[in-house]
């Protein structure tokens, strides 16, 4: 991030758009000095999901604990901070509203500025942590609530060139997982089933109109949903793997085409994945392998700077930060938030 | 000794700051504005008001619940923060506790309620000045909570702003037994908040983390979850 003068910008970030709450210590948008994350993921397993006014309880449990922890991992203290960030949507309303109102309050008793950022934003900085952003830019950010093409002409500069029209990537997966019967959250178990099975169930792949880089991963969830009711209907067994890798191959297929086409047309420089999907194996090695033939270079965040965590919104913050963008005490949750440029 | 009280269980909010038992300044409002917006301005404007600085708060009190769970859930949020990153005790209140004490004026039972919808209320009975609990913060029914007040035989005296949604109700069973607070009484304020708090032993600040709201009700989806349990075990 060589545009910017910074001198050891210190900025604390909290996250709690959905079922982890997290906070994280950022030196200067690119190293992780301290990045705490409390995972609901247990509590949520029984109910098959997340529910969100259980997801805002564990959040006003842990969100003291989780700053001070992060804190002290980093050996700091309030005084040592220039801001602090949060995540101001999209996500779950009344979890939102936890992170947000810890963040006013420290930011208040601390006198610190306060930054409010986009958890995708968030999601797409969180490579700034592994290496330095190169622009033009191409973000495929794919997780349980997102799925979207995102091209950056340079640092705070958002451009949704595609998004998906109905399912999220992420929560096909965990359709598609419990019809297999497989516990929350499926999406790592689809994977590791795909990598297992030697057959492939075939799939539709549904690419839309020919010029565009929306995604619709309904109708595939309805086809394997079908799949399985056939199956059922004529007593026949399905195999789970075969099934499991049929569907990942239809996902990854679609996702690898377009985020490729959309690299070429826009002539980027860097591509890089985000999200928690972005975690999954068969989409990595499918995007490593066409990037590299594509001689573009392609990045995707190491596991845990994929699912939600603080670190990548401070990353996100801290170009934000030196661009003069603050919130202030009135800063409210923005479930549906929008994606937009703050250059 | 300088309290900060914190007041936004339910729609109204308010923010007091105490010094050595006398209110340097409050805001009481009713107002069509989130308290996740509204909540954190209005301690600035307080605090500032009274001309103190954050750091100078020995001790902060927060209505802790029952009531809305967003709003019971940014009181004690911004509350545990302030407390936690300042090292100030918190003290957390029975929301409908402090609602009674603006009637603590009365001899007899006093019965504050909040709506909790599909006429169902969070309520309690206390009685007198000193705010005696005779039925303890529970979420019910109002036609629950009507059998148990017919039970006391005495008049009672119905405080809050959302004792109208049920008052037809409440006169129909309890006739001349109900009676109502002034509406300049209806809404809480966080000085009773503070005023309950100082009767309390401070607790220590390493408690602020385990601080909890008090929804005096579990979850939906926790209610669904454990009747589906109990159906299991007794197949």
């Amino acid at each position: 991030m060589g545009e910017f003068m910074m001198e050891n910008r210190i900025i604390l970030a909290i996250e709690s758009s959905c079922d982890e709450t997290a906070a994280a210590i950022i030196r200067n948008g690119s190293e992780i000095v301290s990045n705490v994350v409390a995972s609901q993921i247990e509590s949520h397993k029984r109910f098959g999901g997340v529910v969100p006014e259980i997801a805002s309880r564990h959040h006003v449990e842990q969100i003291t604990v989780v700053i001070e922890e992060a804190l002290a991992q980093a050996n700091m203290k309030p005084d040592d901070l220039d801001a602090v960030a949060v995540t101001e949507g999209p996500g779950l309303v009344g979890a939102l509203l936890i992170g947000i109102n810890a963040a006013k309050a420290f930011a208040f008793a601390n006198n610190l500025p306060i930054v409010g950022v986009h958890h995708i934003a968030g999601h797409i900085y969180a490579n700034a942590l592994v290496q330095p952003m190169e622009f033009p830019l191409l973000a495929l950010v794919v997780s349980g609530g997102h799925t979207e093409l995102v091209y950056m002409k340079e640092h705070g500069s958002f451009e949704v060139i595609g998004e998906t029209r109905d399912d999220a990537a992420g929560e096909a997966y965990d359709k598609v997982a419990r019809v297999l019967g497989l516990p929350y959250p499926g999406g790592p178990r689809i994977d590791k089933l795909a990598h297992e099975g030697e057959e492939a169930v075939s799939f539709p792949r549904v690419w839309l109109e020919e010029d565009s880089y929306d995604f619709s991963f309904s109708g595939l969830k309805s086809a394997v949903i079908n799949y399985k009711h056939n199956m059922d209907q004529r007593g026949e067994e399905i195999c789970p793997t075969a099934v499991a890798k049929g569907f990942q191959e239809s996902v990854v297929e679609v996702l690898t085409a377009k985020t490729l086409r959309a690299a070429r047309e826009y002539k980027v420089k860097q591509v890089i994945a985000a999200g928690g999907v972005a975690a999954n194996k068969g989409l990595r090695t499918s995007l490593d392998t066409v990037f590299a033939e594509e001689n573009i270079p392609f990045f995707v965040p190491p596991l845990k700077m994929c699912t939600d965590n603080a670190a990548m919104i401070g990353a996100a913050a801290t170009p934000m930060f030196e661009a003069g963008i603050r919130g202030n005490l009135s800063m409210n949750g923005r479930p549906g938030m929008e994606l937009k440029s703050w250059v | 000794m300088i309290w900060l009280g914190i007041e936004t269980a339910n729609a109204p909010l308010s923010i007091a700051v105490i010094r050595d038992g006398k209110v340097i300044a409050e805001i009481v409002q009713n107002i069509k504005l989130t308290h996740s917006a509204g909540a954190m301005p209005a301690i600035e404007e307080v605090l500032a008001k009274a001309g103190i600085k954050p750091g100078e708060l020995d001790a902060i009190a927060v209505s802790e619940g029952p009531g809305s769970y967003t709003g019971v859930r940014i009181g004690v949020t911004l509350a545990k923060t302030l407390a936690w990153t300042l090292k100030k005790p918190l003290v957390g209140i029975s929301s409908l506790k402090a609602l009674a004490a603006n009637a603590a004026l009365y001899d007899g039972f006093i019965c504050p309620v909040f709506d909790a919808r599909r006429g169902n209320v969070y309520t309690a009975v206390y009685k007198g000045c000193e705010l005696e609990t005779i039925i303890e913060d529970y979420h019910d029914h109002i036609d629950g909570l009507l059998v148990r007040l017919q039970a006391l035989e005495a008049p009672i005296l119905f405080v809050g702003a959302d004792v109208d949604v049920f008052w037809h109700k409440i006169v129909e069973v309890l006739g001349d037994y109900a009676q109502r607070t002034p509406f300049s009484n209806d809404l809480p304020r966080a000085s009773e908040t503070v005023r309950l708090a100082t009767k309390v032993e401070l607790p220590s600040v390493d408690a602020v983390h385990h601080f909890v709201p008090q929804y005096k009700r579990i979850a939906e989806a926790e209610a669904n979850w454990l009747k589906e349990q109990k159906e299991k075990a007794h197949e």
